[in-house]
């Protein structure tokens, strides 16, 4: 693309508002993936996206509209009711944790097909509804779906900057905040009803399936660069919000592209990058570390972990 | 019930068999959400063979679909050994496999007949349209074929493997120390996986593979304490959930793999409140009888 034609594409007022809408969007999830990955609820996302559909179903069918309000009601109700079944299946039976993400997520996504075979019928265009929710729609939002998108994704950000302290405790040592009397079950809760909003946000622009990758990829790049968390959480936004707005701008170049599985291949691409070249764990760092190791004569010689994360 | 209800009940019963009992396995060993990656990263495989070959034979698909699944668990293993912890590592592999697909078939959408939907969400009610001839004979559907083969290659596989399979599933740190082969039995598990998910796939789509994959598994795992039963006991679940499922889609019009997960959810709910033991009104009532 070169210079000309990028600057054309900003003149465009719909371009702008798509890039806004990634960026803000990128932004969010990121930051709050940082907590989520922290807390290994990485695959939470995707279970929560999938169990919206259902309520992107109803909130078409009560309202018969296409805007992104009604849905994005629906798809936090029922996104809601499945974080609670995961919670509830995990703790009241012996079925782990994975079992019961994995019963959620095909069961709800089940009935939500039901439920969308249901809408076709009736002529309310099931099928339609079903493509936009499977990849998103990021390249058509208007301006009043990103003022909707926007002001979800600075909800997101501000609930994580005001329990800030909260969520790294919950991330790190949950027994010491408990100890502490903080309500460490309720932080969970909270951390999951963000996930949550955040999905059924992300889900408008980047669809169902891809949705998981933005709370979870800028974060695992982020992992790479630091041991601090603060600085994870700043730099995890950063690579969301890059990845949205690199991705919406290939997206925008040529017709016909899809901007949400984009975004993930740059946010994978960003990834890959940090894997490489990150410079508290990334494979080159790790590598001449443990050369330095060698050649003191060291035995062993770890890396540095925090305390109460596994390797 | 025509021979057309009969051919499509009899794949959705192989369906939910083959991926009932292989997903106990999964279920055991904690991987249940790579069954769900594997089925996303399938797409991938399926766009590139279809591009490669231009054909959407079978075999281009099952082997394109086969590879991917194999090479996102590769991935996986990958990023786990640089440090990403292994549900992130699960969740970037198979959205960086489904976005790629994805890209792909809108690059291509003018020469692919291959649409999203079709692949994700396979139909049931093509099943009897596409029969397999051999010489002029009609064997049936193709994907009785398909599904059958696949339970027969799990049930040997299984049956084979049977003791080494119990005691990774179980103690994979003891089944290291005596020396069996944990890691390429993983492989085999992820394998098997893989095939009946890519073989269940192109007639009832990637969700309701999964859900078939777990929910007659965790259904079981509530009613019994032995694995031998346990296997027995999930395509007893499956069996009914798919026969359920597609008598009340067939009455109502609706999609038979979203019923059929519906059933299956339905019966793991019933199985969690109503178990012998592990159910919720057998544990709250074993707890009301020895005040603490």
């Amino acid at each position: 693309m070169t210079w000309e034609a990028l600057i054309l594409l900003l003149n465009s007022p719909n371009a702008r508002w798509v890039l806004a809408g990634s960026l803000l969007l990128g932004a969010g999830c990121g930051l709050l993936g940082t907590f989520a990955l922290l807390r290994r609820r990485s695959l939470m996302g995707d279970v929560l996206a999938h169990a919206a559909l259902p309520g992107v179903a109803l909130g078409f069918w009560v309202t018969g509209a296409k805007s992104v309000a009604p849905l994005l009601v629906g798809s936090l109700v029922t996104g809601l009711l499945g974080a609670a079944a995961v919670d509830g299946i995990t703790r009241h039976s012996r079925i782990k944790e994975e079992t019961a993400q994995a019963l959620v997520l095909s069961v709800s996504y089940g009935m939500g097909v039901v439920l969308l075979t249901v809408l076709a019928r009736t002529g309310l265009g099931g099928q339609s509804g079903l493509n936009r929710f499977l990849i998103g729609q990021a390249a058509s939002l208007v301006r009043s779906d990103v003022l909707v998108i926007g002001g979800a994704a600075l909800a997101v950000t501000l609930g994580v900057l005001l329990f800030f302290k909260e969520l790294k405790l919950l991330a790190f040592d949950p027994e010491f905040g408990a100890g502490l009397g903080l309500p460490m079950a309720l932080m969970d809760r909270l951390l999951m009803g963000l996930v949550v909003a955040a999905v059924a946000v992300g889900l408008q622009a980047v669809g169902v399936v891809l949705v998981a990758a933005l709370l979870i990829t800028p974060a695992a790049a982020a992992r790479f660069w630091t041991e601090r968390l603060e600085r994870m959480a700043i730099l995890s936004a950063a690579f969301g919000g890059l990845a949205g707005v690199a991705g919406a701008l290939i997206s925008l170049s040529r017709p016909q592209l899809p901007t949400g599985p984009l975004v993930v291949l740059v946010a994978t691409g960003l990834l890959l990058i940090s894997m490489a070249f990150g410079s508290s764990r990334g494979l080159v760092v790790q590598r001449v570390r443990q050369a330095g190791i060698r050649r003191r004569g060291l035995a062993g010689g770890t890396p540095v972990r925090w305390e109460g994360e596994a390797s | 019930m025509t021979p057309h209800d009969l051919w499509i009940l009899l794949t959705a019963v192989l369906v939910a068999a083959s991926l009932g009992f292989v997903g106990c396995f999964l279920i055991l060993r904690r991987l249940a959400m790579v069954g769900d990656a594997i089925s996303h990263s399938v797409l991938l495989g399926i766009v590139v063979a279809f591009l490669l070959t231009g054909s959407t034979g079978l075999l281009p698909m099952v082997l394109g679909a086969g590879a991917a699944g194999l090479l996102s668990t590769w991935m996986v293993e990958l990023l786990r050994r640089a440090g990403v912890q292994e549900d992130a590592a699960t969740g970037i592999s198979f959205t960086a496999f489904f976005g790629l697909g994805v890209v792909l078939l809108t690059l291509h959408a003018g020469d692919v007949h291959l649409d999203t939907q079709h692949v994700l969400f396979g139909d049931l009610v093509y099943v009897p349209f596409d029969i397999l001839a051999w010489r002029g004979w009609e064997l049936g559907p193709r994907a009785v074929w398909t599904v059958g083969g696949a339970l027969l290659i799990a049930g040997l596989t299984t049956w084979l493997f049977f003791k080494e399979f119990k005691v990774i599933a179980f103690d994979p740190a003891f089944a290291a120390v005596v020396g069996l082969p944990v890691a390429w039995i993983t492989w085999l598990q992820t394998g098997l996986v893989t095939l009946v998910t890519v073989a269940a796939f192109e007639s009832v789509g990637a969700i309701l593979a999964v859900a078939m994959l777990v929910a007659p598994g965790a259904t079981a795992f509530l009613l019994t304490d032995r694995l031998e039963s346990m296997l027995g006991l999930s395509v007893l679940v499956g069996v009914p959930a798919a026969v359920a499922g597609y008598g009340l889609a067939s009455w109502f019009d609706l999609s038979i793999a979203g019923a059929t997960a519906t059933m299956a959810g339905l019966l793991f709910a019933l199985a969690l409140l109503l178990a012998p033991h592990q159910g919720l009104l057998a544990r709250w009532r074993a707890r009301r009888r020895t005040p603490a």
